[in-house]
């Protein structure tokens, strides 16, 4: 079709898509929208994660980010409360300044990473490289310790979360006074 | 001999240290006791030290005592020189010093600062020591100043008077003034020959341009000006009489003013060789000496008149100085110590009688009440006067015969100055030994004569006043003139007298008639006619007002430098402290607190701002790296 | 080249996706968005560690982003605490009005 395979277009729709979404959570008033645009946007990088053969990634990603993270996200905001009529807006001026600051940015980067493709490339040979079980062998050889880190990691953010979050009883009643 | 050299300015040093450090613990004999005895064990060295450099081929002894400074070409060893010229000086520092620290335990017995005084003295002695020990001009200008530090302290020894402190500083001041000159004269000497050793100098002195050696050479008087109060810088010497009498007698008369002597004769050569730096010592040594002896006619203190003498007397030495007559000067430096010495005491002690009166037209008819005081100053006077065979008459004869044979001129005007000397030290004889008392009662009922250890000082010192002519006797009178034949040595180029007999004789003859004709003339006026001098100032006339006010040089001074100093002063004070400086000092504190505020408001705590930062730095890194 | 795609195109996507999120953190005040912001830069730059861990055949890129959720997943868990906490507090998430710290 048009010169193009069916994966280049399928990366095609998927990278259109993932950017449009992107803009969309950026520029939605209602913080709820941008929640949900977000959950979009990272299906279509799920996708993208499957065109590129890493299929244990996409299932976590799908689950961690948008099953969990974004729930959670969801959930805060609707225990806030938050709505379009309680968002706090930027002057005109400074959102210029972001996008002009962007776009600049983007500039710079397209230019700098231009001749990327030319550079030499030294496969390692594992076609596999995505699949589960050559994934399971790497992080639990070569990256045992820091997947044991990580577990420490996630338990006290863990007990953070909950640190912080706790309802202080007397910090409350000198909040009311 | 190297060990006693080396000791010899150790002892007052220890004296000073004892004193300085125990002295409040001490009682006042111990402290007096260690302090005169550290002077006496100097003394015993000193004459030590000059009957072995008799026995000395060189006449010269070299101490090496340290390597003091070593950097790159310059190398100043800490050295010691014991040469003829050293070792007059050292016997006149340390047998005046010894005799003035003796007198000092009686006449200091009910000061509070007791042990602080003599601490003060010995450092001076140490200092004076090392003034002429050194064998380098670098060590000369540490003794130079070390004995400019201690006649400050001295001066100002009576801390709670105003006045004295002022004098003080005055003389320190003006001490400055010449140290600067002194020490321009050094670096310029160290420039020129590469070294500042005596031994390396003075044979070489010759090697370099006259010009150069007359810089050098007026350089060198500048300091000795400052030191030896010659005109202009002489008006510190009379305020410094503020302090206590033995330190006048000591430090401003006998040895501290004459290191300009000491310096000037220790660079002889200079001075021989570039004729205008010699006529300017001579001609500003004869400027000072009738100068300060017009003044000395009309004085009331019996201190200020002593101070003008010595100026006077200074002037004189300058003017022997300068007319190639080094050995004469050095002559007249040992007799008047002798002569000046006593009579300051002996001024101590009459004060000290009269409960420290100082003002001599409250006194008189003291001769019968203070004996011992009376005959050993009328000694001294004598001395001063140039009546043989008393000493300064030979002193100041042999200046005053190569000053005739130099220019005639030179020679009326030290005669001159010698007449005036003799006027008014009989003046002050007069008014204050004889005729009628004119003190208050009570002070007539206060008069008794000093202790012994004050009155022996004196004896001593009469003595020596009487008998000091022996040194230098002239060959006419059949003596072969000891002093200078000693000096030899240390005076690189000779001027060999050609007076003859005949023309010495007359010379002698006709100083002897005049100061004769000038003490007559002082008996009818003071005696005779008993003339007292005006107690009040209305009384005086014009010429006398002049001369009472000492030509109002001080005032002079203040006009054309002080006041112009202070005005300068208050513009720094207002336009350059409090507007410039001030401003540039505040402005950078403004500027740092504004700067400090703009900056601020970067950091908001809005985290946008800082992401938009971040970006750009970001940016900024990216096309740095890849794009440039 | 992965599966015909140059990876020159999973570099702009990426570039993209991480500008889009820079922007979002410039431009708006609620705290949460900005959160999310960050998420998404997260995972721009996921997007191009497993794209050239597929490139290089190499696995260990897959397991940069599988640390890299996890570090999400606690930074998310505590900072959304640390929000609520703050809106319990101020009854606002303004991160202009918290730019002082305080209350």
């Amino acid at each position: 079709m048009l010169g193009y395979t069916v994966t280049q277009w399928i990366f095609g729709i998927l990278a259109f898509l993932a950017i449009l979404f992107a803009l969309m959570v950026v520029f939605t008033r209602n913080p709820i929208h941008s929640v949900l645009y977000l959950v979009l946007t990272f299906f279509c990088i799920a996708g993208h994660y499957l065109l590129l053969n890493a299929q244990f990634l996409a299932v976590v990603h799908i689950a961690v980010y948008a099953g969990a993270i974004m729930v959670l996200f969801l959930f805060v905001i609707m225990l806030l409360n938050l709505n379009e009529d309680t968002e706090p807006q930027k002057t005109g001026l400074s959102k210029a300044i972001a996008v002009i600051v962007g776009g600049l940015f983007l500039l710079v980067m397209v230019g700098a990473l231009k001749g990327a493709d030319q550079l030499a490339i030294n496969a390692k040979g594992h076609p596999d490289t995505g699949l589960m079980h050559r994934l399971g062998q790497v992080l639990f050889h070569e990256y045992l310790f820091p997947f044991e880190i990580v577990s420490v990691l996630l338990l006290s953010a863990l007990v953070g979360a909950i640190m912080i979050g706790k309802k202080d009883t007397e910090e409350q009643t000198d909040t009311v006074k | 001999m190297n060990n006693l050299i080396i000791l010899l300015p150790v002892f007052p040093l220890l004296g000073f240290l004892v004193n300085a450090f125990f002295g409040k613990k001490l009682n006042k004999q111990i402290s007096g006791l260690v302090a005169s005895l550290s002077v006496f064990c100097s003394f015993a060295a000193a004459v030590a030290v000059f009957i072995q450099l008799q026995n000395t081929e060189a006449h010269a002894v070299t101490v090496n005592v340290f390597s003091w400074i070593n950097s790159g070409s310059l190398s100043i060893p800490f050295e010691y020189l014991v040469d003829p010229l050293s070792s007059v000086f050292l016997l006149i520092i340390t047998g005046v010093g010894f005799l003035i620290h003796v007198y000092s335990i009686g006449y200091m017995a009910h000061d509070e600062g007791f042990a602080r005084f003599f601490a003060y003295l010995n450092l001076f002695v140490f200092f004076m020591l090392l003034l002429v020990m050194g064998n380098n001009y670098l060590v000369m200008f540490v003794g130079w100043e070390g004995v400019g530090l201690c006649s400050y302290l001295l001066i100002g020894f009576w801390f709670k008077n105003t006045d004295y402190n002022n004098a003080a500083r005055k003389a320190f001041v003006m001490n400055r003034i010449g140290d600067l000159g002194f020490l321009l004269g050094v670096i310029l000497i160290f420039l020129t020959y590469g070294s500042i050793s005596f031994q390396d100098v003075f044979p070489n002195a010759g090697t370099v341009s006259t010009g150069t050696v007359t810089s050098i050479a007026l350089l060198l008087f500048i300091g000795a000006m400052g030191k030896s109060a010659q005109i202009p810088l002489y008006t510190w010497l009379p305020d410094a009489m503020a302090g206590p009498t033995p330190v006048s007698a000591l430090i401003h008369a006998a040895t501290m003013v004459t290191a300009g002597i000491y310096m000037v004769a220790r660079s002889n050569v200079f001075y021989s060789i570039s004729h205008v730096a010699s006529e300017t010592v001579a001609i500003i040594g004869l400027a000072t000496a009738l100068f300060a002896a017009t003044i000395g006619l009309l004085q009331n203190d019996i201190k200020k008149i002593l101070a003008y003498s010595t100026v006077s007397q200074l002037g004189l030495m300058f003017l022997g100085l300068g007319v190639g007559a080094y050995s004469s000067s050095v002559f007249h430096v040992t007799t008047h110590a002798f002569f000046k010495a006593l009579l300051f005491l002996g001024a101590g002690s009459v004060i000290h009688a009269m409960g420290g009166e100082q003002d001599i037209r409250k006194m008189g008819g003291l001769k019968g009440k203070i004996r011992i005081t009376f005959l050993t100053m009328f000694t001294g006077t004598i001395a001063i006067s140039g009546i043989p065979p008393f000493s300064g008459f030979f002193s100041k004869d042999e200046i005053l015969a190569h000053s005739y044979e130099h220019n005639k001129v030179y020679w009326v005007l030290g005669m001159i100055a010698s007449m005036l000397t003799a006027f008014y030290m009989f003046r002050m004889l007069f008014l204050t030994f004889y005729g009628r008392f004119r003190g208050s009662a009570a002070q007539e009922h206060h008069l008794h004569e000093s202790p012994p250890s004050m009155t022996i000082p004196l004896i001593v010192l009469a003595a020596l006043s009487v008998l000091g002519g022996v040194l230098g006797m002239p060959e006419i009178w059949g003596m072969n003139n000891w002093m200078h034949h000693f000096l030899e040595p240390v005076i690189l180029r000779q001027v060999p007298s050609t007076l003859s007999h005949e023309t010495e004789w007359t010379l002698m003859a006709l100083a002897v008639t005049a100061a004769l004709a000038v003490i007559y003339l002082t008996y009818m006026i003071y005696r005779r006619y008993g003339i007292t001098p005006a107690l009040r100032e209305e009384e005086l006339k014009p010429w006398q007002k002049l001369l009472y006010h000492k030509y109002y040089v001080d005032e002079l001074y203040e006009a054309l430098v002080r006041k112009p100093l202070d005005a300068l002063a208050v513009v720094f004070h207002k336009f350059i402290d409090l507007q410039v400086i001030d401003t540039i000092v505040n402005g950078v504190g403004g500027f740092v607190k504004s700067t400090g505020s703009a900056i601020r408001l970067i950091q908001n705590g809005h985290i946008s701002l800082y992401v938009v930062s971040m970006a750009l730095g970001l940016i900024g890194i990216v096309l740095l790296t890849f794009l440039v | 080249m992965i599966n015909g795609i140059s990876i020159n195109m999973y570099l702009m996507l990426s570039t993209v996706l991480f500008i889009i999120g820079a922007v979002g953190v410039m431009a708006r005040r609620n705290t949460i968005i900005l959160f999310m912001c960050i998420e998404l830069m997260l995972n721009a730059v996921n997007l191009l560690l497993v794209a050239f861990s597929t490139l290089h055949a190499d696995t260990s890129g897959q397991v940069f982003v599988f640390f890299i959720m996890a570090v999400a997943a606690s930074e998310v868990a505590v900072g959304l605490a640390i929000l609520s906490m703050v809106y319990r507090n101020t009854k606002s998430i303004d991160s202009e009005l918290l730019s002082k710290l305080k209350h």
